[in-house]
């Protein structure tokens, strides 16, 4: 019985760290964006290593998760929706990565008076990914508070797809190359994916999470 | 030769180890929430446990309403009860081995002259329709209590995983202690007048009655049924028949147990004559009618309209056909043991 308890505490320390790994990432990512934006090259080179550092972390410990959850028969009824959740949610932070390597890699050419838009665009796309975090803890420990948590997520969802539109207007408004607009409406897009991805896995948390009502 | 007659006891065993545990055990089973081996020995020992200690009260009921007193008489109630759940089972109409014996020994008593204690008939026919009542009622209890306690402990989906499983093996051989105490009467309760073996005292202190000595063999009968058969029944009901939950399945198994338990025990019986209270009969009940009673009671209070009827139906037809069946198939049976294998079916007149 004892051995029974253990298996199960150290699945669920394992799903607590990779939360953690996904709480952290939009963090780096947070910080990445405002050191890339202030033109502080190597802080933000820091930055995008130690995501993608976590990044890979995060793979493992899911394979992890995903392998005992099989190997050891637990939760047999819950199995597929908390693997779907644990895999989407993978995929939110590999777009977090993603994006802050794509800056890395392109180095967009930002517009100065428009920084402080894209920061607030990178702050609520994140905020979304820590809310839907906690829903998906709330999935696991607090049924009733899961709806709150989503609700949260889908509000930050059209903050973000709000900000990104007005900054997408503002730079076709102006008199730029058609290519460095493009650029950047591109990557404003790829912080609105982070947003977008969380509400597409909040839209699965809510149906899994009826499915959990006795 | 005597020890042969007992074969159609023990085959009623096996059959009732292999369809009524998984009762006890298919969801868990099915669902990989419990090993088989795990679940085969716990149940086979709580089984063995139940008959032995408390298998008693049940049996002395059916006793009351026809003490079959010849080992010939025995094997053929039992055989003829085992032969009409095997053709009502292949004519797919949910079957109560408990009915089948009850109209078997109504059978021994028209053929050989004893009397009926219609009273004590009535008694238990009444147990047939209320056990899947009383059922229907204990889990509706469990499932809001679980549901008001789950909503409110916060639990984490893992450890309430871990807790479940420990449930469905604590409820699992409660089920099976209640299945023992509760059903052995339908496996030896008609040798039990007629019993081969003597009292036995060992190391001149555990006293271990030839009643038990019995019980404790077709408990083993229904350990062997469990074994060698039930692993594709508990399969069957974990998988396509139920659908329930691993925690649903708790609730269901012990509402069923308990329904088992307070028709078999006579602790309790005892508990409410000195509180002044009316008992239950103690009377040997159908589990597989116990467990869509509980299963009902759930779907109910969950607000599921799409319960088939249809079902319900062809149990109460069961309940009707099962032993009528079992009484004509004894009473010819019992005219071939007696006429044409010149057997004693009825030792004398048997009186009440």
């Amino acid at each position: 019985m004892f051995e029974l308890f253990g298996k199960h505490k150290q699945i669920e320390a394992d799903i607590d760290e990779f939360l953690d790994h996904i709480v952290e990432g939009g963090l780096l990512f947070k910080k990445g964006v405002k050191f890339y934006l202030d033109g502080r090259k190597d802080e933000f080179e820091d930055r995008l290593a130690d995501l993608r550092h976590l990044e890979k972390n995060a793979d493992n410990l899911r394979r992890r998760i995903e392998t005992n959850l099989y190997t050891k028969t637990l939760i047999p009824e819950f199995r597929g929706d908390v693997l779907g959740l644990l895999e989407h949610s993978d995929g939110v932070l590999n777009q977090i990565a993603d994006t802050l390597l794509e800056f890395s890699v392109e180095q967009p050419e930002t517009l100065e008076d428009l920084n402080k838009l894209k920061y607030e665009l990178a702050k609520n796309a994140i905020k979304a990914s820590e809310f839907m975090v906690k829903a998906i803890r709330a999935y696991f420990r607090d049924l009733a508070t899961v709806r709150d948590q989503i609700k949260q997520v889908n509000f930050l969802r059209e903050e973000t797809n709000r900000i990104a539109e007005k900054y997408k207007r503002d730079v076709y408004s102006r008199d730029l190359r058609l290519s460095h607009k493009m650029h950047l409406r591109y990557f404003a897009v790829s912080i609105e994916n982070i947003a977008d991805d969380a509400e597409d896995l909040c839209d699965r948390l809510a149906i899994a999470t009826i499915k959990r009502y006795i | 030769m005597e020890w042969l007659y007992l074969a159609s006891g023990l085959f009623l065993g096996i059959s009732l180890g292999a369809n009524d545990a998984a009762n006890v055990f298919g969801t868990a089973v099915g669902s990989r929430m419990v090993r088989f081996h795990t679940a085969a020995l716990i149940a086979t020992v709580f089984v063995i446990l139940g008959a032995v200690f408390s298998g008693g009260g049940t049996t002395e009921t059916l006793g009351q309403l026809g003490a079959v007193n010849a080992l010939a008489g025995s094997f053929t109630v039992a055989f003829t009860a085992g032969l009409s759940v095997a053709m009502m089972t292949r004519s797919k109409l949910p079957v109560s081995t408990s009915q089948a014996v009850v109209g078997a020994i109504l059978g021994w008593n028209f053929f050989t002259g004893s009397p009926t204690d219609y009273n004590k008939l009535a008694e238990i026919v009444a147990t047939w329709f209320f056990s899947p009542i009383l059922a229907g009622l204990f889990a509706v209890a469990l499932y809001l209590l679980a549901k008001r306690f789950l909503g409110t402990a916060r639990i984490h989906m893992l450890r309430l995983d871990a807790w479940t499983r420990v449930g469905l093996i604590v409820v699992g051989a409660f089920g099976a202690y209640s299945l023992g105490a509760n059903n052995i009467a339908n496996v030896m309760g008609m040798f039990v007048f007629a019993n081969p073996f003597d009292d036995l005292v060992i190391g001149g202190l555990f006293g271990f009655s030839g009643t038990q000595q019995l019980f404790l063999l077709g408990s083993a009968a229904i350990g062997v049924g469990i074994f060698a058969y039930s692993h594709r029944v508990m399969a069957t009901v974990g998988s396509e028949i139920f659908k329930l939950t691993p925690l649903l399945a708790l609730i269901v198994v012990l509402a069923k147990s308990l329904v088992l338990f307070v028709f078999a025990s006579q602790g309790l019986e005892r508990l409410l004559l000195s509180a002044g209270l009316p008992t239950l009969p103690l009377v040997p009940v159908s589990s597989s009618q116990a467990i869509i009673g509980a299963i009902l009671g759930v779907a109910l209070v969950k607000g599921r309209s799409n319960i088939n009827w249809s079902v319900i139906g062809r149990i109460v037809i069961g309940w009707v056909v099962t032993p009528v069946i079992a009484a004509l198939m004894c009473y010819v049976a019992l005219f071939f043991v007696q006429n044409v294998f010149e057997q004693e079916v009825v030792a004398s007149v048997v009186t009440m």
